[in-house]
């Protein structure tokens, strides 16, 4: 299986992290930076950004814990999404409903597809969440009375108690950095609990893991319920950003950049997602505003940096450092 | 009978044409140490993955304390009791030493299912896993990362893991295997001192150590039982000196 | 009248299978040896049509068209192996994965560049484009039937190689025991070289014989390649005997259901929700049917030995 940095042991536990926290309070400052520019512009990139944050976040639990590489995650934030625009649909746009329904439709899609999947390993894992992934993208394009392949736009965003706390682009996006920061804070205590010592430990042997005992399959389905929880939340979030939904969220390319994200910020750090989300959507755009012709840059970019800059952005970053604190 | 801590009855496995375990029957009684010896293919290492469930017999039963094991999966064996140490070592390379052993000390000590509260901050755990790594002599290695041990060291931490379990029968593949004299040395002194606490089966080529440590010793020979008896019956067996001892005895 | 329609989608299906396992040949060789999973291979499969395209436009003749787009596509694929996929052999799986991904988003970009945005043809040899009276009332284009019988002559030829060159023989041994292969001391360098050339003029070769009744535009090679990794997922990594049968499997059953999900369903449901459900189902079918393959078989149907 898929073994990055396999020499780099797993810390045993959470340390506060300076960067981390530094991290969060410029998210928490940028709508008074962006007050003074293309204000909703910027609010709305940077929703979006930590909106794929979350998703990544739950990849990178996975992956980078778990040794569990799925290529269908963007399933999950699909899910949540066409559960909040079918809810609205309906009428129902109360974020007390649609909110937990949003989580236990994600929740229960990994569970049943987690059940099947997890009989997989290595290769043929990365293929079957293809597959489901896939499913769910063509089944959401059938959905003929809520838009089909064009999708469907929401008729308002997601009320608290009828009241729109979401209506202005400000709240939503104190809102989604909330989330974020909360889904950060949860994966992190959960690969270092009881659990997430042994869904890393079945990462690491399966054998020696269930000669210990332990039935791994059903730590690692539980892991995988978290990790569809957590695309279904960002699902609900970028429904309520976009104010739209369509299949494109479904399809396999958006899986695959979420594995990229997770890999450009660095994997099994948690915060590296952050980071990867960050700076892929960040330099997507960049480099569209820049040229038409972006992804003759960009395609090339990931080249190198898998070339060049092993462990992600956050690894770069370490041995950098480490070069400096050398001399 | 019914005191045996491991019965294997009339075990048969075959891998197409090849006969590997051919009509096993072994007993182990509480606190005896049982040594299996045989020339390399005689069918030792299979035998030991048919009792902790990584491979399933054509033939047979294995009891343990009077349950039947053979249709429990490798984990459900492990939580009536039953550890194994590999052949291969097979410790969680990135896991601390004290890491692993915690693991399994969590394995048998409350719910896993535990998603918010720091594992390494539980003292318990912890507790229980440093005296594991003392009776092997790891204590001042606790938090070393698995990979950056020794050969010999990770020899004793698979020891420790399966310590940790408090196992009503320990499975022991070589322990020795690829470890130096001194090294080996010490193995022998840790199972010295743990004999007697449970049952173990112990698979072994070091011939030193097998007659130091066996209470019992089988003969296994293209898959079948030799012979069976305490070390002295079975170093002056004449079948089995002809067939196998006699040139390592020397 | 339906029977018909059968026959002539049975030969749709047979026609898509044989285009499929022209390209998840390539795919298997590569992944099976070289452990390396290569995204970029959909767009060698694009490449092989725009190519064609051009070399059609300069020389008016379809064989010769065919030929250079073959060498050409030959000569830019080891160029990528040259410069990138070397560094990628022994790296993750992951890593593969987004370095090539990377290299589709370049060559779909490039394309649109170099040859625009708006789809390309390429016409029909003379003498091929018409239809043949297959039986009484059943015609069916000549085209479709050449590239059945290319593709299975192709087949053919690889079954020939893999099972009775000394290349083959070593290409067997690797998709199992890549380790020994090394240690035998077989230059497993120019090894690799060989198979990826081959596996790359596969899919240009699918890509110029579909170029004629397909529009070639850029990203046609996205859909196309994780078809091709069902392929040969469903077929298990490294077999090519598996990637036939699993390719000839998936063309048929994705033609027929696209073609008769709706009928089916109305025996069993009203025809309005037939209509609606019909096509998502037809078009998740192959996916479902990966999903029971590796359910039963988490190895796929023809799993090469020593591999887990």
């Amino acid at each position: 299986m898929t073994s990055l940095a396999a020499d780099k042991p797993v810390p045993r536990a959470a340390r506060f992290n300076v960067g981390v926290a530094l991290m969060f309070a410029v998210l928490a400052l940028v709508p008074f930076a962006a007050a003074f520019g293309p204000e909703s512009y910027v609010l709305g990139l940077v929703t979006r950004v930590m909106v794929f944050a979350i998703a990544a976040l739950a990849v990178d639990f996975l992956c980078g814990f778990g040794g569990l590489v799925t290529f269908g995650h963007a399933a999950f934030v699909g899910l949540g999404a066409y559960t909040v625009a079918i809810a609205g649909a309906h009428g129902v746009t109360d974020m007390t409903v649609t909110l937990p329904l949003a989580l236990i439709v994600s929740a229960a899609f990994a569970y049943v597809t987690g059940t099947i999947c997890l009989r997989t390993n290595g290769v043929y894992f990365i293929m079957i969440t293809l597959a489901f992934g896939q499913m769910a993208y063509f089944i959401a394009g059938s959905l003929a009375p809520y838009g089909g392949d064009d999708g469907i736009t929401l008729p308002t965003r997601s009320t608290l108690f009828g009241l729109a706390v979401f209506g202005n682009d400000r709240a939503l996006y104190y809102a989604t950095l909330g989330f974020l920061v909360a889904s950060y804070l949860l994966c992190r205590a959960v690969v270092y609990s009881r659990f997430g010592r042994v869904f890393r430990g079945a990462r690491e042997n399966p054998t020696r893991m269930a000669t210990i005992g332990y039935d791994v399959f059903r730590y690692q389905r539980v892991g995988y319920v978290i990790a569809g929880s957590l695309g279904g939340l960002a699902g609900f979030l970028l429904a309520n950003a976009a104010e739209f939904v369509s299949p494109a969220y479904m399809s396999w390319q958006r899986s695959g950049e979420l594995i990229i994200m997770v890999l450009f910020g660095g994997l099994g750090t948690l915060y590296g997602a952050i980071v990867g989300a960050a700076s892929y959507l960040l330099l997507e755009e960049g480099l569209a505003g820049l040229t038409e012709n972006w992804k003759l840059i960009f395609g090339p970019l990931l080249v190198i940096i898998v070339l060049f800059a092993r462990g992600g952005l956050v690894g770069l970053a370490a041995s950098v450092r480490a070069r400096f604190s050398r001399d | 009978m019914t005191e045996a801590v491991l019965l294997i009855e009339n075990l048969r496995k075959s891998f197409g044409g090849l006969v590997v375990t051919d009509g096993v029957t072994l007993e182990i009684g509480p606190g005896e140490l049982h040594a299996v010896i045989g020339p390399n293919g005689a069918g030792k290492t299979t035998l030991i993955h048919q009792v902790s469930g990584t491979l399933t017999p054509d033939d047979g039963r294995i009891l343990l304390n009077g349950t039947d094991i053979l249709p429990l999966p490798p984990y459900e064996r492990a939580k009536l009791g039953l550890a194994r140490s590999f052949q291969i070592t097979s410790v969680l390379p990135r896991f601390s030493a004290l890491e692993n052993v915690a693991l399994a000390v969590q394995a048998r000590s409350g719910s896993s299912y535990s998603f918010l509260r720091p594992a390494a901050a539980e003292a318990a755990l912890n507790d229980e896993a440093m005296a594991a790594l003392a009776e092997v002599g790891l204590e001042h290695r606790a938090d070393i990362v698995a990979a950056h041990l020794s050969h010999g060291e990770k020899r004793a931490l698979e020891l420790a893991i399966a310590l940790a379990l408090e196992p009503k029968l320990l499975l022991l593949d070589e322990p020795m295997a690829g470890t130096g004299p001194e090294e080996s040395e010490r193995i022998v002194t840790v199972l010295k001192k743990l004999k007697g606490r449970f049952a173990m089966l112990l698979v072994e080529h070091d011939m030193n150590a097998v007659f130091a440590l066996a209470d019992r010793i089988s003969v296994l020979t293209y898959g079948r039982v030799l012979a069976s008896g305490e070390p002295d019956a079975v170093r002056n067996d004449r079948a089995v000196t002809e067939a196998y001892l006699g040139e390592e005895l020397e | 009248m339906s029977f018909t329609l059968l026959l002539i989608q049975t030969l749709n299906g047979l026609q898509f299978g044989v285009l499929l396992f022209l390209i998840a040949a390539g795919l298997t060789l590569v992944f099976g040896v070289m452990d390396f999973i290569n995204l970029a291979h959909g767009v060698q499969y694009m490449l092989g049509a725009y190519l064609a395209v051009m070399f059609y436009a300069w020389t008016g003749s379809f064989v010769l068209a065919l030929i250079l787009a073959l060498l050409a596509a030959l000569a830019f694929g080891l160029l990528l192996e040259f410069t990138v996929f070397r560094q990628l052999y022994d790296r993750d799986h992951l890593e593969q994965v987004i370095a090539t991904f990377g290299i589709i988003i370049f060559l779909n970009q490039g394309v649109k560049v170099v040859w625009g945005a708006a789809p390309l043809n390429l016409p029909i040899p003379d003498g091929l484009a018409g239809v043949v009276t297959l039986m009484p009332g059943l015609t069916y284009p000549v085209w479709r039937l050449v590239i059945i019988a290319s593709g299975l002559i192709v087949a053919l030829i690889l079954y020939f190689l893999v099972s009775q060159t000394r290349v083959g023989m070593l290409v067997r041994a690797g998709a199992t025991h890549a380790r020994i292969v090394s240690a035998l001391g077989v230059d497993i360098r120019r090894l690799f070289m060989i198979v990826f050339g081959f596996g790359t003029m596969l899919a240009a070769f699918a890509g110029v014989m579909i170029a004629p009744i397909l529009s070639v535009e850029p990203g046609m090679g996205d859909s196309v390649l994780i078809l091709a990794f069902v392929v040969i997922v469903i077929g298990g990594i490294g077999s090519m005997r598996g990637a036939f049968i699993a390719a000839l499997l998936i063309g048929l059953v994705d033609t027929l259901g696209r073609s008769f999900m709706i009928d089916i369903l109305r025996l069993v449901m009203p025809p309005s929700p037939a209509r609606t459900v019909g096509p998502a189902i037809a078009s998740m079918l192959i996916y479902v049917l990966m999903a029971l393959v590796l359910y039963f078989r988490p190895a796929g149907l023809f799993p090469a030995k020593g591999r887990s």
